[in-house]
């Protein structure tokens, strides 16, 4: 009843093409939209920014940027954490040589460095697949990692080997360091994630995306359609890790605050691997669903039991948390490999035939 | 040196100057001769079918033609010049498009997108205009999909544009791989096979898809077949294959009468 696509007839390709070709999708997501960017901020506490709000946009940005390699273009990464490093000591680096640098751009030109590292280590991806293509990037992950210890200059030489974000402000205002508002930087977050989030669908659903899915499904008759293989896969590294350094970037100057090389490490890695699978692999909106989970279930782990008045400890609220992810991904592996975006899109058919099931 | 001089058909269709030409080809796999000298020609605007038993080499030289394998030994000429060593996409690009005989679609995306990927080599949007959605990334997106739409209808597959191709059945698989394959707007067509597996109904719809394309885009098309009815239905000319070797090459009338022929293939198989 409430997905009616009955009436709605396309004429033309182009409106067939549009973003949102059954209105119901276009109204549904205004009402998310509506929530985003008014009403959660007014109503949010601290509390709810920092642990909620901003970082689900910021890990749903990176698992987009990881999904774009695994999901559309099928090479698996195991080195996501690494290039987030790449992209928050770039910025890092630029915004404290440069000081003058607006922000957002330091932000944005971050990415441009995992991109070019991402391309680097893309490269074993022209004669290796899978499982060794997955251990090849491993050992991106741990050879960043070492060089964000190792090398002084990256950190500016302080005594700590980490790094801290120094306040930034834009026209006036506070957007990163210890003197930010929540406010400010979710709404920084916010924008940013939501430009790449249709840049990132844009690619997907058109000529590259296809280039990258056909890549990802059969290789050897993508190459015979047509498809240069080496550039498919390079672009799928370029672009990932572009999305990647640029949450890498937000993760540390819009929400951590300070970062220590260990913090890139392999756990950060398989976190967002888990989002991207949970979510749905090959999907823009499942990044955002397997961020809301990953990241939402501890705190609601953690502050419901109390508002129930049932007693419970701090560990065992970890111990939960651990034990259902781990019970959600091997459902999501087994039941359903592409996640919570296909369980939405089986609801969506539902709602669409229903209640007249033929 | 560019042969001009053509043919005309039973069937009174003007067949043009050779398009493609197999020059003594070899191809080993280390100790195992897969095809022996072997040197044959196609003609623009013919149906050049490709016959003989299991492992005669069939498929490999169908491969040699899109790129995939480079032969030990000869030379493929197009378009009347000697083709360079070539990468299988570089040889997509100038205008050999292909089905296989274990089918190899796109399970993952749908129907109207594996026809779309057809049209790859016609797109040439940058990152920035597609991430965008604008200027070239946008009117190319449309563009080719007229141009699809139009291959969709030909092969009456309308209704399952948005079907994920991982759903459909074998006979419409076939149909799908064809399209993306006609999509691209072949100079040259390949078909591995394209009626393997199939029932009788399914043979003659794909029959006439095959006869359509040739009829009324003019595509040369080289395609390799078990069915001698169907081949000798629909091709102009045959090249029998055996362990490697050419033992017949003519019209089917031709290939039909002989001996060579006749021993090794039809007199087993049929
Ligand atoms: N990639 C390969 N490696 C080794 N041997 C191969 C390969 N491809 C084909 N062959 C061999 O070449 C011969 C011809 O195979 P093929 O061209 O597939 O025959 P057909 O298509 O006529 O049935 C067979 O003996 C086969 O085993
Ligand atoms: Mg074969």
């Amino acid at each position: 009843m409430f997905y009616r696509t009955a009436g709605q007839f396309k004429t033309s390709y182009e409106s067939d093409q549009a973003l949102f070709p059954v209105r119901q999708d276009a109204i549904l997501l205004a009402v998310i939209l509506v929530f985003a960017w008014v009403i959660f901020p007014l109503t949010a506490s601290e509390f709810t920014f920092q642990t909620l709000l901003i970082p689900i946009l910021i890990y749903a940005l990176a698992a987009m940027g990881l999904n774009i390699l695994t999901g559309y273009a099928g090479q698996l990464s195991l080195g996501t954490a690494a290039f987030m490093g790449v992209g928050a000591y770039a910025c890092y680096k630029m915004v404290t040589l440069m000081p003058w640098l607006n922000p957002v751009v330091a932000i944005l030109l971050s990415g441009v460095f995992s991109a070019g590292v991402g391309v680097a280590f893309g490269i074993p991806s022209l004669r290796i697949k899978g499982f060794y293509l997955a251990i090849a990037t491993l050992a991106a992950q741990f050879f960043l990692v070492w060089l964000f210890e190792k090398w002084a200059w990256l950190y500016n030489y302080n005594a700590s080997g980490a790094i801290q974000v120094p306040n930034l402000t834009m026209f006036g205002v506070y957007v990163a360091g210890p003197q930010a508002d929540s406010w400010v930087q979710y709404y920084l977050v916010l924008a940013i994630v939501s430009v790449m989030t249709v840049l990132c669908i844009n690619l997907t659903r058109g000529n590259l995306g296809r280039t990258w899915k056909a890549t990802r499904d059969v290789d050897i008759a993508a190459e015979l359609i047509g498809i240069n293989l080496m550039k498919s896969k390079l672009t799928a590294f370029m672009v990932s890790s572009y999305v990647v350094g640029v949450a890498g970037a937000l993760f540390v100057f819009m929400w951590r605050g300070a970062a220590e090389p260990n913090l890139f490490d392999i756990p950060l890695s398989f976190r967002i691997l888990f989002i991207a699978i949970i979510g749905g692999l090959g999907s823009i909106l499942g990044n955002y669903l397997g961020a809301i989970l990953i990241v939402g279930l501890p705190v609601v782990l953690g502050t419901l039991p109390a508002a129930l008045g049932i007693p419970i400890s701090s560990s065992m609220v970890e111990h939960i948390n651990v034990m259902m992810v781990g019970g959600l991904i091997v459902f999501f592996l087994i039941i359903e490999p592409h996640g919570l975006a296909q369980l939405w899109r089986l609801i969506r058919e539902k709602l669409i035939i229903w209640p007249f099931p033929h | 040196m560019k042969d001009t001089q053509g043919y005309l058909t039973a069937d009174g269709r003007q067949i043009g100057g050779v398009l493609m030409e197999m020059r003594n080809i070899t191809l080993r796999f280390g100790g195992v001769v897969a095809i022996e000298d072997i040197s044959f020609d196609i003609r623009e605007g013919e149906i050049r079918a490709i016959i003989g038993p299991n492992g005669a080499g069939k498929s490999s030289m169908l491969n040699i033609i899109s790129g995939f394998y480079t032969p030990s030994n000869g030379e493929v000429w197009y378009k009347g010049a000697p083709r360079p060593l070539m990468k299988p996409y570089e040889v997509a690009r100038m205008g050999v498009a292909r089905t296989f005989q274990n089918i190899a679609l796109f399970e993952g995306m749908t129907v109207l997108d594996n026809v779309m990927t057809g049209r790859l080599t016609h797109m040439h949007a940058g990152l920035l205009s597609q991430a965008l959605w604008w200027g070239r990334a946008r009117d190319e997106e449309i563009a080719n999909r007229e141009v699809v739409e139009k291959v969709i209808d030909f092969l009456e597959i309308q209704n399952i544009r948005k079907t994920p191709v991982g759903r459909l059945p074998y006979g419409l698989k076939k149909r799908v791989e064809l399209a993306r394959a006609l999509a691209a707007e072949p100079s040259l067509l390949l078909l591995d096979e394209p009626m393997a597996g199939m029932n009788v109904e399914e043979k003659e719809d794909m029959s006439r898809f095959i006869l359509d394309v040739n009829d009324e885009f003019g595509t040369t098309i080289a395609l390799i077949e078990h069915d001698m009815g169907v081949v000798m239905d629909l091709s102009d000319r045959v090249v029998v294959m055996d362990y490697g070797k050419k033992i017949g090459d003519g019209t089917p009338d031709e290939v039909r009468g002989n001996q060579d022929v006749i021993d090794a293939y039809l007199g087993v198989a049929h």
